[in-house]
């Protein structure tokens, strides 16, 4: 690494680091947390003109916080100080820009901090900057930001997924070790599994919402994005628990600890037969049927289970969805802060214009649907129907999890897409998250982790647990993991070397 | 205006009034509906406000749970049956005084819901007036128009927003359409302004705001299916009230008298020109869209908790008028005056209990000192003039030191000083004189200077005794006591021919 090289020789080298990479060269003293954060701040400033995962870098902060953490001696140090992290542009941050990727909300900087930002601080970890997304964390390409496209580091010229595509890229180009995304219909496992990361979305209550400026709030959830199924388990303990803050959030029921296991003996995986076959394209299904086969030489008992309704997941998501992304979204009205129109005649004007220039087709696309969907006269054919079919979700998988341990499938039905490609057809995107909508839907926690390549793209393998099973369900997937030994460093790393 | 249904002025048939009323009534929590934030009155503007009520992104509210607490008091004082499973709505539009663009509200799945109100008319009929429902929800900001000829958004040159106010607990209770008159209305709005207020969970006052009333008006032939109703607003006194009604029921005969048709809109009383006008315009276009606030888990509210409410209610207007009827002999008018305004009645209860003499206190606390309240326009708290203070000076009169001619006297110093009875009697030397030793010397003394009119007396001109009653009161300077007076010369003048 060229650019590397030209520096300070003390700086390690960051390439394919996880977090407990990063922890165990601070703890022995072999890195300092400003020599390691200056090591990330150059691999960004190395890869991410090409990747452009960052919509802010904070180097003053986080170089700062990380002299902070060296200030001190080691034996009072919190476990996790000095380790850098990602974030996601949908966090609030106090005093850092926060925007959603949205121009109505540039230039806002938050005056408080979010449940888990406040916790990742109060744990000493180093904030590097803001990652792109799809504005408001509505898409699956990370295309609908307002301010920058970001690049797939194993293809620039294919998609990193979404909406969380900036996180996912930025942890697979190791410009972090491991990122804070957000998932509402799969916005953290498909850009993880279109990167070739590990991307957790927990259970819904697991982790405080607060502070997560809002897409839809019975869906929404906050997630880890990292290198390994080790490296998830620990930022899901530091960020989960009761918040009296969010009335939805209840913690986990005993932490999720170190989920080391080597052998599946004895448990029984449920394969969603209507994620499977024909519904994915042939690469994806191959990777797919290799872990399957992981699983079945683990000791683990692999069996077809059908769950009818998850086939209508899709359109009930693009209902409840839209509908509360509606009324969450009324609130950037021009009158208190982010972006509004200067010369408007009177109130209305205001709000028209203010809202017209701030956000993007696709947010204008679901506001409009959620507006119609919830309308009086319209409420009990939409958005009330899409509430019985969301029972019926929620029936099928508790009846699958009567039977089996886990669930699992394919992530996405397919590697990572062109530029472009989809951005003329809305469903052809929405089709994206075919494999990960019914687990926000049923409220589940799902994993994704890296399951080989089709076409030298990433493949991932999706893992289902029931309610609060996080810790059972990290173990299972780190076995796994172990099992098919997916490399996961991409070649950026030479190309940007 | 009488209790009868209002006439129409022409046309030979009657006409009857569709009265619903719509009550916000601001809660007094410590705190605001679902931030921690401090509910406040005429504080500087935005000074009491955090990112959660100003609607920033990423915030969630968290119920209070004494807001809930104080909106199941009302409920229950209004024999509401409290649901087992309540849940909160979001009601969407937009506004600058609205920072999230929805109110956290309820819907079809209320607090409280089927109660009644018995309400007291002018001329003692009691009649019943259904509640539909009571309802929690967040109060918005307020709003301040600069320039423009309206004091409406439309014309201003600017708009200023005030978010104290912003997320204040307001509990909206829905009546029946029971009401026929603006007499009823208003009578119904006292007597639930003193309900809620003996609660001790509003300020409930008009004039702030903290009890702010809305009516749904229609009106038809008696028997006939209800009218097309309008929405009437913005009455924030009880005169208001009665009187925006009288104004749009007058209009809707006028209307339908004339051939046209009522549409159904929102109406705006204008205490000005005592008119109403129409606020039809873009910002009354309204679909609330109301959907169930995904941030907040439902509220299930078990037996025990509902019954250690109920068990904390006060005694409520209603029962205290029985029960003042029956423990103090009081006349039911003047039980209800009493039982209506709770601090009076604790106040009088106080006094009745320091005097020992119910109908004598009654007498006071609904006379002079409610007169004096009235004229001061001060509240019983306010008074300079405890209970404690009042009993000491009934007292005096009771013992025959003041009569009550001088007692009105000193109660008015009372007023003006806020000193006690006993200290304006010592310094202006107003006691009437009862000490029969000083009284027997003062009419030994004067029996003795007028030998002839008491011979007379003897003789049995028994007028000439007034001669010796002014000599003594002469003497006295008119504060001796009349009756004392009266035996003391009869038994000196027996005494000086025997």
């Amino acid at each position: 690494m060229g650019t590397r090289a030209s520096r300070a020789s003390s700086n390690p080298d960051v390439t394919g680091l996880t977090a407990h990479g990063c922890r165990d060269l601070l703890a022995g003293g072999e890195v300092s947390a400003v020599e390691l954060t200056r090591a990330y701040l150059d691999r960004i400033g190395a890869v991410d003109g090409e990747v452009r995962s960052y919509l802010l870098v904070d180097e003053a902060g986080a170089l700062a916080a990380a002299a902070a953490v060296d200030a001190k001696p080691r034996s009072q140090r919190l476990p996790w100080e000095g380790v850098p992290i990602g974030l996601k542009d949908i966090f609030c941050v106090k005093g850092m820009e926060t925007t959603c990727a949205s121009r109505i909300l540039k230039g806002y900087i938050p005056p408080y901090d979010a449940t888990v930002i406040a916790k990742l601080r109060a744990a000493g970890l180093v904030f590097l900057g803001k990652l792109n997304m799809d504005e408001f964390a509505m898409g699956s390409s990370t295309e609908n930001s307002a301010f920058q496209i970001t690049r797939n580091p194993w293809d620039l010229n294919r998609v990193p997924g979404g909406s969380s595509g900036g996180s996912a890229a930025c942890v697979a180009a190791t410009e972090a070790p491991w990122a804070l995304g957000t998932d509402t219909g799969g916005s953290i496992r498909q850009p993880a599994s279109l990167c070739g990361v590990v991307g957790l979305k927990p259970t819904y209550g697991a982790v405080s919402r607060y502070g997560l400026v809002a897409f839809a709030s019975s869906l929404d959830q906050i997630g880890p994005i990292t290198r390994d199924v080790k490296d998830a388990a620990a930022l899901l303990d530091l960020i989960a628990g009761r918040d009296p803050r969010d009335s939805t959030s209840i913690g986990l029921p005993e932490p999720v600890g170190f989920p080391e296991r080597s052998s599946l003996e004895g448990v029984r995986f449920g394969v969603i037969k209507e994620f499977v076959g024909d519904a994915c394209e042939a690469g994806v299904r191959d990777v797919f049927d290799g872990a399957v086969d992981a699983i079945g030489a683990l000791g683990g008992v692999c069996e077809e289970v059908s769950l009818p309704s998850v086939e209508r997941g899709i359109a009930a998501y693009y209902l409840i969805a839209p509908s509360e992304a509606s009324s969450n979204l009324a609130r950037f009205d021009g009158v208190r802060y982010g972006h509004r129109h200067s010369h408007s005649e009177d109130l209305y004007e205001m709000y028209t214009r203010t809202r017209s220039e701030g956000f993007g087709s696709e947010v204008k696309r679901r506001i409009m649907i959620g507006t119609y969907a919830l309308s009086a006269g319209y409420y009990d054919a939409y958005y009330a129907q899409a509430q019985r079919t969301r029972t019926l979700i929620i029936q099928d998988f508790a009846r699958a999890f009567d039977h089996f341990d886990f669930l699992i499938s394919p992530t996405s039905p397919t590697v990572a897409f062109k530029i472009g490609e989809r951005t003329a057809d809305p469903l052809a995107m929405y089709v994206s998250d075919l494999c990960t909508i019914p687990v926000n839907l049923a409220a589940l926690p799902g994993i994704s982790i890296p399951g080989g390549f089709s076409a030298g793209m990433p493949v991932g393998v999706q893992i289902i647990g029931p309610h609060f099973s996080e810790r059972g369900m990290l173990g299972a997937a780190h076995a796994l993991e172990k099992k098919l030994r997916v490399d996961v460093v991409p070649p950026l790393a030479e190309v940007a070397g | 205006m009488s209790n009868s249904p209002v006439t129409g002025t022409t046309g030979s048939s009657e006409w009857e009034a569709v009265i619903g009323l719509e009550i916000h009534v601001q809660l007094n929590t410590r705190t605001k509906m679902f931030c921690g934030c401090r509910v406040t009155f005429g504080e500087p503007p935005n000074t009491h406000v955090c990112p959660v009520c100003l609607g920033h992104p990423g915030v969630l509210p968290v119920t209070n749970e004494k807001a809930v607490e104080y909106a199941a008091r009302i409920a229950l004082a209004l024999d509401c049956r409290i649901a087992d499973r309540t849940i909160f709505h979001r009601k969407n539009y937009f506004y600058p005084d609205l920072p999230k663009a929805y109110q956290i509200s309820q819907y079809d799945l209320p607090l409280g819901i089927g109660g009644h109100l018995d309400v007291e008319l002018e001329d003692g009929a009691v009649m019943r007036v259904g509640i539909t429902r009571v309802h929690m929800e967040e109060d918005a900001g307020k709003l301040i128009h600069a320039g423009g000829a309206s004091g409406r958004i439309d014309g201003a040159d600017y708009s200023l927003v005030d978010f104290n106010r912003g997320g204040t607990p307001l509990v909206e209770i829905v009546s029946e359409p029971d009401i026929t008159t603006p007499d009823q209305a208003r009578a119904f709005l006292t007597q639930l302004r003193s309900l809620v207020e003996q609660l001790a969970v509003s300020d409930v006052n008009m004039e702030e705001g903290s009890l702010r009333c809305d009516a749904n008006v229609s009106v038809r032939h008696p028997g006939e299916p209800f009218g097309t109703k309008t929405e009437l607003k913005n009455m924030n006194s009880f005169r208001f009230l009665h009187r925006g009604l009288e104004a749009e029921i007058e209009r809707q005969i006028a209307s339908l008298e004339a051939g046209e048709r009522i549409v159904q809109e929102t109406v705006h009383f204008d205490p000005a020109t005592g008119m109403v006008s129409s606020l039809r315009s873009k910002e009354e276009a309204h679909d609330y869209r109301y959907f169930p606030e995904p941030d907040l888990t439902p509220i299930e509210l078990d037996e025990a908790y509902v019954e250690r409410v109920r068990g904390d209610l006060p005694e409520l207007p209603a029962a205290r008028k029985e029960r003042l009827a029956d423990q103090y002999s009081l006349p039911p008018k003047d039980a209800a005056l009493l039982a209506e305004n709770k601090p009076l009645g604790d106040y009088f209860e106080a006094v009745a209990a320091a005097t020992g003499d119910a109908r004598v206190s009654a007498n006071w606390v609904l006379g002079d000192f409610s007169a004096f309240l009235n004229t001061a326009g001060i509240e019983v708290g306010a008074s300079p003039v405890g209970a404690a203070a009042l009993a000491e000076m009934l007292g005096l009169v009771a013992d025959g030191t003041l009569s009550g001619k001088m007692a009105k006297e000193v109660f008015e110093v009372m007023t003006t000083t806020g000193k006690s009875a006993m200290e304006i009697v010592a310094e202006k030397g107003m006691g009437q004189i009862s000490d029969a030793g000083e009284l027997d010397a003062i009419v030994a003394r004067i029996v003795s200077a007028n030998p002839g009119p008491a011979e007379e007396f003897r003789y049995g001109r028994d007028r000439v005794l007034g001669f010796f009653v002014g000599q003594v009161m002469k003497e006295t300077r008119g504060q001796a006591n009349p009756q004392m007076v009266n035996d003391l010369l009869r038994k000196h003048l027996g005494a000086h021919g025997e």
